[in-house]
């Protein structure tokens, strides 16, 4: 049960929406899969009196690829991610982090827009959308502004999206040889670690590597001396790989509980990446 | 010119009409109501259990146009014009769902409080066409917890119910 009231609005339109946001300020919430906000809202971490829920507006679902560029609204469910041949086969880091998010029920209803809209520091895609260098697109009441992942998230539960904006869709370039592989919570499935890898290969060695890391320190961060290091080795030789994916967690502030120490979640940060990286030279 | 901003509702009680397992439910309940509340609390339907309230036991999954969702993280205002399917709504008569049949077959509980959830997400998963070896069935019924740790025979009953299926 939720203890606090509110009124619900179905906006039809961007600027429906924008108009209930300015009416409301700091008092509305937009509303997509809710399976992080009415948690929150049951805790009473969240209490908004108007919830405007985003299923009306037509246009932010869907995935499409054209000229190598993979789009998706950010409406899109997690599921769907999870069952898109497309995304298999274009982006297999977005496709593998859908399958491993929740379980079926989340995954159902759970929006790809309202993860990285929450800034959650164990949220799976903030990974991917690094280590793909994605681009958000977000719309707000003035028009609509482009922004790279990298600068996107900045803090825990904390994003540059401001309340009166909507994130419309995120788009970024193909990257068949990209993997996702996680070590999540064994009760709640958030990652404890969770390492995306982009590859180019030149033959059989890295030519570059692009590696985003969640569930380590406030938010995901892309492991920029890892990707240094990687370039020119070849996968194949395990030595070498493990050399370059050592202190992929370095310099960061590495979360600390229960389940996961701080040292112990770095050293399984190195292991994650390397078999990331692994798991990327397969495509 | 202020933009028209449709309807909105609450925060005091409105109607909201929802479609359980095939009957027309004419509901006066407050926004704030989730799916699992209205279907305990105001349409007289308690079969869907709650458990944690927080997304994570499964004890509240329903199908919404045959997909299963957990009912306790969904307001039921979302949800007017979608076909609801609870575990009142599985039998024909007296005649058990083959789900319903196979977990009394093979014991898939013990006091029996998760099992409408498992049973919703058992029926989904057949209906997704998942693979139907051990490992494939309890990673996608992962979503339902049994505290009684009934895991094994609910297997059992998913797999005969799917084998049956085919
Ligand atoms: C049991 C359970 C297990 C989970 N496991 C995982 C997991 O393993 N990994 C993982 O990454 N996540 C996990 N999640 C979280 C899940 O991915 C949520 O679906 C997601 O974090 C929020 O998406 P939503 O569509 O439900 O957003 P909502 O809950 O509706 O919204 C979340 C926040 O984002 C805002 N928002 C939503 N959409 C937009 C938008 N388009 N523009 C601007 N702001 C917006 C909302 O106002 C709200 O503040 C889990 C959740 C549950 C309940
Ligand atoms: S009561 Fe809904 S998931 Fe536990
Ligand atoms: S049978 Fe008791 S919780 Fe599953």
């Amino acid at each position: 049960m939720i203890p606090t009231k509110f009124e619900y609005a179905k906006p039809s339109s961007l600027d429906e929406a924008f108009a209930l946001l300015a009416e409301h300020g700091p008092d509305a919430k937009l509303l997509a899969g809710g399976h992080s906000l009415i948690p929150m809202m049951k805790l009473r971490l969240a209490e908004p009196e108007m919830l405007i829920d985003l299923a009306g507006i037509p246009g932010l679902t869907g995935i499409t690829v054209r000229d190598g560029r993979v789009s998706i609204g950010a409406m899109t469910k997690h599921a769907t991610l999870a069952a898109s041949e497309e995304l298999r086969q274009h982006a297999p880091v977005l496709f593998e982090a859908a399958n491993a998010l929740g379980d079926p029920q989340v995954r159902n209803r759970g929006t790809i827009g309202g993860a990285l809209a929450n800034g959650d520091p164990g949220c799976d895609y903030a990974a991917v959308m690094l280590a793909l260098d994605a681009t958000f697109t977000v719309a707000g009441k003035g028009g609509t502004r482009e922004e790279a992942a990298s600068s996107f998230m900045v803090g825990m539960f904390e994003t540059t999206l401001s309340p009166e904006e909507v994130l419309v869709g995120v788009s970024f370039a193909a990257a068949p040889a990209s993997a996702y592989v996680k070590y999540a919570h064994p009760a709640s499935g958030y990652p404890l670690v969770g390492a995306a890898v982009v590859l180019s290969m030149n033959g059989d060695a890295i030519s570059e590597a692009r590696v985003g890391v969640t569930g380590v320190g406030d938010h995901a961060f892309r492991a920029g001396s890892v990707e240094k290091a990687l370039a020119g080795v070849r996968p194949s030789d395990r030595t070498a790989l493990e050399g370059a994916c050592a202190g992929s967690a370095a310099g960061v502030d590495v979360r600390s509980e229960p389940a996961a120490g701080a040292g112990y979640r770095s050293a399984m940060c190195d292991v994650y990446v390397s078999r990331a990286v692994l798991a990327a030279t397969r495509g | 010119m202020p933009v028209d901003v449709g309807p909105r509702a609450g925060p005091h009680p409105v109607p909201v009409t929802l479609t359980i397992n095939g009957m027309r439910h004419d509901l006066t309940i407050e926004p704030r109501v989730t799916l699992l509340d209205a279907l305990r609390e105001y349409a007289n339907l308690p079969g869907t259990k709650k458990g944690c309230d927080q997304g994570t036991c499964g004890a509240c999954t329903v199908l919404v146009n045959g997909r299963r969702i957990d009912s306790c993280l969904t307001l039921a205002i979302m949800h007017t014009g979608a076909r609801i399917t609870t575990i009142e709504g599985l039998a024909d008569g007296d005649r058990l769902h083959p789900m319903q049949a196979a977990f009394l077959e093979h014991d898939g509980f013990q006091c029996g409080y998760c099992t409408p959830g498992q049973i919703l997400s058992a029926v989904a998963l057949l209906a997704e066409k998942r693979p139907l070896d051990d490992a494939s069935i309890r990673e996608f019924m992962s979503g339902n917890i049994c505290r009684c740790g009934a895991y094994k025979n609910i297997v059992d009953a998913v797999a005969a119910a799917g084998k049956q299926n085919v």
